[in-house]
């Protein structure tokens, strides 16, 4: 209309622009040098060091994030993201030499890693700092440019992550654009030459739709219902502080990795609920709603949806502790629920809250059939002292990760790739899987102009025929063979 | 027509477990092996019928890469399979981590046209050594090579976890329907759109095998034989696989303009030594697959500065679905010719002033599967592998990187991602599972809430791996909360 001020929108243009300029940059060749990347990384680094207070106050006003996990979970483990490529980038951007053999003798070869290009980080809300910076720390230690569009469902922490990395990264190179469904569309309209995503399926298969059209290779980050098996003859006292420490010590259950329900033995199942019960009362106190180290639901949208997977009828009643609620606070108490029915709501979505359902059997044995029979989760946990459990759990569950004898550490161990299989994603990061994530690993062949086989030209002969069996298997006696008839 | 049971029944054979013992999966390799030393007369016949190839060039090009590939997976595959330890900070003590390669389930593997026995059988070979079920789907396109595999397969490997499904387009969509644990597709830029959107809708992996076009830089060479060599190199990459049907055969070759006319004699000349006067009659290059295939090379040459820029060759016989191996000078670059992958006969020869100008020459266009270099200047070696992206980059030979077990083979870009051969085509069809063991003793009281300062110290100096700290801490550290 007119008289009206143009908004400032980003949409596909916008999108286009930014995306051209970045090439731009990356076509110079500005973010190849291993001085550029050691630089960003520590830049990086100093972000989070200078503003911790505010990281934590924004993660406080996004999920009311208690300030230690914010620390520990959120901003300790990027910055050990940071130091690991920063101690190991040297190793990484090394090319690496392989063997040849004699089928192109005399030749030799490496595997030369080289940036992918641009790439695009979409990442989540739940650990908002976390899954929108270590994916950045990859793709810059990969040599890449990169557009960060963090979830705004944490606004406070999005527009925190727009302000810190306008200030402190090469913005020539690094950019953030906010936003909500629009601006992640005009964005997936460009060609990237990666997209990472973080989140969950619905949202991973428009992104990989998306990839498709420019044949981009993605990483998706998702989700799953990761089961916890709990074997009897255990330290029931360990388990039960790493089962909460891992569900309602992470976001108050709103992680990916959380278990997200508990299959045990119909005979154990009491002693199980006792335990979790009263390290629950000693983490938590007995008004949970009031404790200060419990996150809050997001939003009101996410505390709707749990609180329908509470309230289904054949579930209500499972409810063996807590259940309780506030809605102006946005809070829910920690809650176990007991042999609800298999085809509840609650057991037929990745729950992503403070509810735990477990799930009794007969024999613990039947716990994989339970496990088999969904779809392929993030990560699976086994509490066992029995060895030939551990085995058929490692064989027989296909998950992303395994965890045993305890919950979610395998995030925090750089050496193990982290990613999902199945429903529960494409790719792994972490560590080197970071760099590896962005980068292509170009094969490199050197052949000198000597040792040219006459065998591999025309006019074609039986003799030739021979000699080139030979050659192409690799066995010298077939050669000498095939020479002397 | 839905192929929902046959998938049912692989997956189901899959879930009894059988596919994951080593020796189930060395059986299989081997039986592939016994299948093609005892139809190797069939396959060469079927290679002659749909793309009039030589044997030598049958078996150079795909019994020998499938026979190299199914050694090479039984010589290894045990030590493939082992776990590998991962390192687990003392921080996490006791703990130990691992990775576990397991297989990914049923896997649907698309060959083409062009090589339609060793595209097929040398994915099959990765996706039976990493102990998947599978199905493959044939080009229909070389349809005498497809029947030939859907015959024999069912006789020499395991029936209730290989299937071979033919057809053509619509059998594809069908295929794409379901859902698989990985997509193997090897073919053009935009059925890899189509197969990859498909994916997309199950969220299930992919490994997208495209061409693009593959440039040959050729710089000075002072040693005539050297550059005989090289020259011989570039005609052995441009009409030895498929007659240019390839996706890493030479698209164009790029020299500076003074060397230009020496380089034609020369082509002119080893075309005429491998090809003979009459290539028709001599019948060493493979023919054109079809006629829609012959129908997009003559349109090529339509444009009529294309056409006056061959310097060599140009003629074809529709019959015989024949184009003999022909060169051109300069064609304009916003011709066809140069600007889609030729995948045929022509071999276009690009002049520049400098050589140093290939680089941006070919940085201005996609990414292509493989690029190839003639030089011996070693700052110039550094400067292409640096300065361009490619799939993989050949310096002084044409084509034997695909022969090389030890190097990832796969695209970038346009040009596709994902590799494969030798352990690449395992990890392909893998999962790498990561775990962490831990006991249940050794407690770190910190991890747990109520949080305090004393909690948060802690842990920072955890953080840092400051282990000293720790220790420290631990010792004034009396009461536990």
């Amino acid at each position: 209309m007119a008289g009206e001020e143009p908004k400032n929108v980003f949409d596909a243009e916008a999108a286009s622009s930014l995306a051209r300029e970045l090439r731009g940059t990356f076509l110079s060749g500005k973010t190849r040098s291993y001085e550029w990347r050691v630089s960003q990384l520590k830049a990086l680094l100093k972000l989070v060091d200078d503003n911790e207070q505010e990281i934590v106050d924004a993660l406080r006003s996004d999920l009311s994030k208690p300030p230690m996990e914010s620390v520990v979970c959120e901003i300790g483990l990027l910055k050990n993201s940071c130091k690991v490529s920063l101690r190991e980038l040297k190793h990484w951007m090394k090319p690496e030499k392989v063997k040849t053999s004699i089928t192109t003798f005399p030749s030799s070869a490496e595997i030369v890693p080289e940036p992918l290009g641009v790439a695009l980080v979409i990442s989540a809300w739940n650990y908002p700092i976390l899954l929108s910076l270590d994916p950045v720390v990859g793709a810059i230690a990969a040599g890449n440019a990169v557009v960060l569009k963090p979830s705004e469902i944490s606004p406070a922490t999005s527009s925190l992550l727009a302000k810190l990395l306008g200030k402190y990264m090469d913005n020539s190179c690094v950019r953030v654009v906010e936003g909500a469904a629009d601006e992640t569309t005009a964005l997936l309209q460009q060609k990237w030459d990666k997209i990472f995503y973080t989140g969950n399926a619905r949202i991973g298969r428009t992104v990989m739709t998306a990839a498709a059209k420019h044949l981009t290779p993605v990483v998706l980050e998702l989700g799953g219902k990761s089961p916890a098996v709990v074997d009897s003859n255990i330290n029931i006292k360990v388990a039960s502080r790493r089962i909460i420490a891992g569900k309602w010590g992470c976001n108050n259950g709103q992680a990916c990795i959380s278990p997200d329900y508990i299959i045990t033995t119909k005979d154990y199942a009491p002693k199980l609920v006792d335990a979790l019960k009263t390290e629950l009362e000693t983490f938590y106190g007995k008004n949970p709603l009031e404790s200060k180290d419990l996150s809050r639901i997001v939003n009101s949208n996410h505390f709707g949806r749990l609180t329908k997977l509470l309230d289904e009828d054949k579930v209500s009643g499972k409810i063996v502790y807590g259940g309780e609620r506030d809605e102006s606070k946005l809070m829910i108490a920690p809650t176990i629920l007991l042999d609800v029915p298999r085809n509840s709501l609650i057991m037929n979505e990745e729950i992503f809250g403070p509810l735990l359902p477990i799930i009794t059997v007969d024999k613990l044995e039947e716990s994989f059939d339970v496990i088999n029979s969904g779809t392929k989760p993030l990560a699976a946990y086994l509490f066992t002292n029995n060895k030939k459990l551990k085995e058929q759990f490692a064989k027989g569950i296909s998950a992303g990760g395994l965890v045993v004898n305890d919950t979610t550490l395998h995030l925090a161990v750089h050496t193990l790739p982290f990613g999902g299989v199945g429903e529960s994603g494409i790719g792994a990061y972490h560590g080197k899987f970071s760099f590896d994530a962005f980068t292509h690993k170009k094969a490199v062949l050197y052949r000198s102009f000597h040792g040219d086989a006459a065998v591999r030209y025309p006019p074609y002969s039986y003799m030739k025929l021979r000699l080139m069996k030979a050659l192409i298997g690799g066995s010298i006696n077939g050669i000498i063979r095939a020479l002397f008839g | 027509m839905d192929f929902l049971r046959e998938i049912q029944e692989l997956r189901q054979f899959f879930r009894s477990g059988r596919t994951r013992s080593v020796a189930w999966r060395k059986k299989q390799v081997k039986a592939l092996l016994q299948l093609i030393h005892d139809n190797e007369q069939a396959i060469f016949e079927a290679l002659r019928q749909d793309l009039g190839k030589h044997p030598v060039e049958a078996y150079r090009d795909e019994i020998g890469v499938v026979e190299k590939s199914a050694n090479n997976s039984l010589n290894h595959v045990e030590k493939w399979m082992a776990p590998r330890k991962s390192h687990v900070p003392f921080l996490f003590f006791p703990a130990k981590g691992e990775v576990i390669s397991e297989p990914l389930g049923v896997v649907l593997i698309f060959s083409s046209w062009n090589f339609p026995i060793s595209l097929a059988l040398d994915p099959l070979i990765g996706a039976i050594s990493a102990g998947n079920a599978v199905v493959l789907k044939p080009s229909e396109q070389a349809p005498a090579c497809s029947s030939l595999l859907a015959k024999t397969i069912p006789h020499y490997l395991d029936p209730d976890a290989i299937k071979v499904i033919e057809g053509g387009a619509d059998v594809s969509e069908q295929l794409l329907l379901q859902r698989w644990d990985k997509i193997f597709f090897t073919g053009s830029s935009r059925v890899a759109s189509i197969v990859m959107t498909a994916a997309a809708k199950t969220l299930t992996p992919v490994t997208l095998e495209l061409g693009g076009k593959c440039p040959a830089i050729l710089d000075s060479l002072s040693s005539p034989s050297e550059l005989k060599t090289a020259v011989k190199r570039i005609v052995g990459g441009k009409w030895g696989p498929c007659s240019g049907q390839a996706c890493i055969a030479v698209d164009y070759v790029l020299v500076e303009e003074k060397f230009a006319p020496v380089l034609i004699e020369l082509l002119k000349k080893f075309i005429r030594r491998f090809y003979g006067d009459n290539p028709k009659e001599s019948k060493v290059t493979a023919r054109i697959v079809n006629k829609q295939h012959f129908q997009r090379l003559c349109n090529l040459l339509k444009d009529p500065l294309v056409v006056n820029s061959i310097v060599h060759g140009g003629s074809v016989d529709e019959e015989e679905l024949f184009i003999e191996p022909t060169i051109l000078l300069d064609p304009p670059l916003d011709a066809q010719i140069m600007t889609e992958e030729i995948f045929g006969p022509f071999l276009p020869v690009i002049t520049v002033n400098q050589i140093q100008e290939s680089i941006e020459f070919i940085n201005s266009r996609p990414k292509p599967l493989t690029l190839y270099a003639f030089t011996k200047d070693e700052t110039f070696k550094r400067k292409i592998v640096s300065e361009t992206s490619s799939g993989s980059v050949s310096f002084n030979d044409t084509l034997v990187h695909f022969l090389c077990e030890t190097l990832p083979f796969g695209g970038v870009g346009q040009s596709g991602f994902g590799r494969y051969h030798g352990k690449y085509s395992f990890d392909t069809f893998s999962h790498e599972k990561a775990i962490l063991h831990r006991k249940l003793f050794l407690e770190i009281e910190p991890r747990y809430p109520p949080w305090n300062q004393l909690k948060m110290q802690f842990l920072r100096l955890a953080y840092r791996l400051n282990y000293f700290g720790i220790l420290l801490f631990l010792m004034g550290f009396r009461r536990r909360n």
